[in-house]
């Protein structure tokens, strides 16, 4: 358990291009700051273990889990949450084909398909599931998910909303 | 139809997309205190002391709250001390809330509370909650309060017991000359919404108590803990914003109760909970587990004569809607079928497991899984093709349901429409069974579903409409956003009464409950139905206010003038008109003078002729209209490991009339994703001594990305004369023919009855080889 006491430092984190500064405790998870001294409330706690995906992020265009990472471990690296987007393809995407319903698992999966994207814009079925399966969604089916991504691959959504 | 029907954007979407929607975890303040629970590790224990010196010395920490001088709670019988001081009665029971400064420190406070135990014996089954040397979790059941329609046992397991009694069992018996019997069983498992429940309560200066929280009930909540602590509900606020899942489980009144003990300890500061992954899995309510007996007797043409039912539903430590979802499985206690002699207890058991909430289809799947895999076996013994059995037996308008409700054409949806068009687009024709070669099969299993919802038969919902000075309506209701779209449907029906801009009609997401209308809870399928209807009397409103200040202007009678198109017209000149949103805020001439004002649109609902059961023989009638439907699935098995892939899943749904295509498929196929992913792998593992294995998403784990098979969503349209527009609840449905479909596949892979749920290939195996 993290000892409460601990001595908290300060830092500066490059996030969504701008740099904040932040006091943290080195045993703070980056999805803690994020939510408890940023106010970015986009990634979500859902199991603070690492496997629901709902608190992805990007950390220098890689895909990560922001509850079993320590915000320290992200000095020096660019920060991207689902606030850094702003009219993506892949966000209009998840709108045209509904990829979501409550929308709590949404900016993961969003984050996760923007990573994704960024590195493979032309995966194959098998790469996306590969991607996607360290993700839980509970109310669609996935279809809807696999549709919206696979039509920004397909460059059937652009970054202007419809 | 205008708007009715298409597959308009979802008001929420961009905030959803964007980050920017708000779940109540996503709510904090500096001067917020976070409260930490500390729970039992054991499943049945006497508490024989708590040590809270050591958690009460740390800095920080705010207060260490044990459970003395606490009302009992329960929804429908009041049996469960909302912190536990003698006796836990299921792992995850709350003990002691720490509140702290900080969830850090509140997570420490709640690590020094130490607490000694002396475990006493379990009860690990329904089946063994009934024996009678079972451990009596209960001594106390016969002085809890209830309310009507409970019928606990004392001396007994048994918090309340369904009587069906419909036509003659010993006719039914003696006219069948096939007679088949089934036994049932699978555990308690969970919701798992991705958003774990949060609450955070404050009481203010003048007394005026608000509750945060993530549920489909804030207006329950009120009534609950006005109730629970004597409170007049109008000192008690309730605010949710949007709800990150819910499926039945944020339906129940838990974690807010808890919040406003911590924050009463507190002097009224605002104090937050939020549950752990683990606590949401085991201390809040789960999904309902069963053990069920099915004897089904029919001529030798495969005409049904009789059910005799036996339902033992695993309702766990405590009551509170464990004996409402008892119920609502004898409501619909069989398939969808014509049956004249019914026979069907069903029982809710207390037993040392997690206790139950609602869970999406509210008992019918589970129901479902046992009827209709017998209806298999009968076909079986029969030598019927199963999808003609059930068409023989299917239920139509001039049929009794199990309560003995008369239906009519409005009030059942079409059968036999949903079973052909299901072997269609199954190509159930090709054959049940394909022998691929090489040890791998291809099986296909069906089942029909109905559904009618049992909520009280005085729940009401109301709506209101405000106008703004642009002409635009603001729509407000008490239905919860959890996922469903309904806010979107209701501002469809609005726009197609008005025929007026969907766009223009904003709708408030969040539901607070001293200024929005009561929606008695967001469950059962009955958003769009009575909320529907509370709009469109709402729309008639302000259509009559509109009318009356647009009649002096335009010189003409209110029933000469027609409203629509953003405005009011005279019906044989419409060119004699006035913008809508040039008498919105009244009217006023030339030289100053107003008629009228802000026009706002009132309307509401309840629904009519609901009655609660009879005792002895369970008549009544608890919901206004069965939806109906058939659904299939189509898988591939591996005959040497019994791993197998879900292909192709399938459901036809007489949904009465679609609103938003979109929405509509997209609640079907995600309830169709939920009931296979319950049916093929979700349990609660308990050890010998009634302790989840599994209470997290590593070893408890849902369907993921990849996993899924292809969906195919059809629709038949049989209106229900009462609905808005004619639809029909269609939220749950999809979920409910799932458990059984995938099971009665793989039996008929494997040549064997699979009658237990999860289906994992360890079962498949061991069923095959005798073993269980």
């Amino acid at each position: 358990m993290p000892n409460p006491s601990a001595k908290k430092i300060s830092v500066s984190l490059n996030i969504n291009g701008e740099m904040r500064q932040v006091e943290i405790r080195p045993i703070d998870t980056l999805l803690y700051v994020l939510r408890h001294h940023l106010s970015l409330t986009g990634a979500k706690p859902g199991c603070l273990n690492g496997d629901c995906g709902a608190c992805s992020v990007m950390v220098n265009d890689n895909v990560y889990k922001s509850c079993i990472m320590l915000a320290i471990e992200s000095v020096g690296s660019a920060i991207t949450t689902v606030e850094g987007l702003k009219d993506s393809p892949i966000q209009n995407a998840f709108v045209k084909h509904f990829a979501f319903q409550c929308g709590y698992c949404t900016p993961g999966f969003i984050m996760n398909c923007q990573a994704l994207l960024l590195k493979h814009p032309h995966p194959t079925y098998e790469v996306v599931k590969e991607w996607l399966s360290s993700n839980i969604c509970r109310c669609t089916c996935y279809q809807e998910i696999e549709e919206a991504i696979f039509s920004v691959v397909e460059g059937r959504v652009g970054g202007t909303s419809e | 139809m205008y708007i009715i029907g298409k597959g308009i954007t979802r008001k929420d979407a961009f905030e959803k997309v964007t980050g920017q929607a708000k779940y109540t975890a996503d709510f904090e303040t500096n001067e917020m205190l976070h409260a930490r629970l500390v729970i039992s590790p054991y499943a049945h224990a006497l508490i024989k002391n708590i040590d809270m010196s050591e958690a009460e010395k740390i800095p920080g920490v705010r207060a260490v709250i044990t459970g003395q001088n606490l009302p009992l709670t329960g929804e429908e019988l009041q049996d469960r001390p909302p912190i536990a001081t003698d006796r836990v009665r299921y792992q995850g029971e709350v003990i002691s809330i720490v509140v702290a400064d900080n969830p850090y420190l509140a997570e420490q406070g709640a690590q020094a509370v130490n607490v000694q135990y002396e475990p006493l014996p379990v009860v690990n089954s329904p089946s063994e909650a009934l024996k009678p040397d079972a451990p009596l979790l209960h001594p106390k059941l016969g002085e809890y309060k209830k309310i009507q329609g409970v019928y606990p046992e004392p001396g007994t397991n048994i918090a309340t017991r369904t009587k069906i009694r419909k036509g003659n069992w010993e006719k039914g018996c003696a006219e069948s000359e096939v007679i088949v019997e089934e036994h049932f069983a699978f555990r308690p498992s969970d919701h798992a919404a991705m958003e774990t429940r949060c609450s955070f309560a404050q009481i203010h200066p003048n007394g005026m108590i608000e509750i945060s929280s993530s549920s489909q009930a804030p207006f329950m909540i009120k009534r609950l803990i006005g109730q629970y602590f004597g409170i007049s509900t109008g000192k008690i606020r309730v605010n949710t914003p949007l709800v990150g899942g819910a499926y039945g489980g944020k339906a129940s009144t838990q974690l807010e109760i808890l919040a406003y003990i911590a924050t009463k300890e507190v002097n009224g500061r605002l104090v937050k909970i939020l549950n752990t992954r683990e606590e949401d899995m085991l201390t809040s309510p789960g999904h309902i587990g069963l053990e069920a007996r099915v004897k089904l007797g029919s001529t030798k043409e495969g005409l049904l004569k009789v059910a005799e039912l036996t339902y033992l539903w695993d309702g766990g430590a405590y009551s509170d809607k464990s004996i409402d979802l008892s119920r609502a499985g004898a409501v619909d206690c069989t398939g969808p079928y014509h049956i004249e002699n019914i026979w069907c207890d069903s029982l809710c058991m207390y037993t040392n497991h997690p206790y139950a909430a609602p869970f999406r289809g509210f008992s019918h799947s589970e129901v479902h899984f046992a009827f209709e895999r017998t209806m298999d076996v009968l076909a079986q013994k029969l030598n019927i093709d199963p999808l003609e059995l059930r068409n023989k037996n299917a239920i139509l308008p001039g049929h009794t349901t199990p309560t003995q409700v008369l239906l009519n054409s409005s009030t059942v949806g079409n059968l036999p429409k949903c079973i052909s068009k299901l072997k269609e687009l199954i190509n159930w024709q090709e054959g049940q069974i394909k022998d691929l070669g090489n040890h791998r099969v291809r099986a296909k299993g069906i089942s029909c579903i109905w559904k009618t919802s049992t909520i009280d038969p005085n729940a009401t919902s109301a709506v209101i409409l405000i106008f703004n000075p642009d002409g635009s309506i603001n729509l407000i209701s008490g239905v919860i956003e959890i996922g469903t779209a309904t806010k979107t449907i209701l501002a469809q029906m609005l726009a197609e009464r008005l025929k007026m801009d969907v766009n223009d009609i904003h709708v408030q997401m969040e539901v607070d409950t001293l200024s929005t209308p009561e929606h008695w809870k967001t469950v059962a399928s009955r958003g769009t139905y009575m909320a529907g209807r509370a709009v469109l009397a709402a729309a008639e409103d302000i259509i009559r206010q509109l009318k009356n200040i647009a009649s002096f202007i335009l010189r003409a009678r209110e029933d000469d003038l027609e409203v629509g198109y953003g405005k009011v017209y005279v019906r044989d000149d419409p060119k004699t008109s006035i913008l809508i949103k040039d008498i919105a805020y009244g009217y006023t001439f030339p030289n100053g003078n107003t008629i009228g004002s802000q026009i706002i649109g009132r309307g509401n609902f309840v629904i009519r002729g609901m009655t609660y059961l009879d005792k002895e023989t369970g008549a009544g009638r608890p919901g206004p209209e069965w939806t109906v439907g058939a659904e299939g699935v189509e898988i591939e098995l591996d005959l040497r490991t019994y791993t197998y892939k879900v292909l192709k899943a399938v459901a036809v749904i007489d949904i009465g009339k679609v609103f938003n295509e979109k929405t509509a498929i997209g609640q079907v196929k995600g309830a169709m994703s939920m009931g296979l992913s319950f049916a093929a792998r979700e349990t609660f593992w308990f050890d010998d001594h009634g302790s989840v294995l599994n209470p997290q998403l590593r070893t408890y784990r849902p369907i993921r990305f990849g996993e899924h098979p292809k969906y195919v969503v059809a629709f038949v349209e049989t209106p229900e004369i009462d609905a808005p527009y004619g639809g029909r609840g269609v939220g749950e449905h999809g979920l409910i023919g799932m458990p059984a479909a995938l099971a009665n596949s793989l039996s008929t892979a494997l040549s064997v009855n699979v009658n237990y749920l999860p289906l994992i290939p360890e079962l498949l195996w061991k069923i095959k080889r005798g073993e269980k």
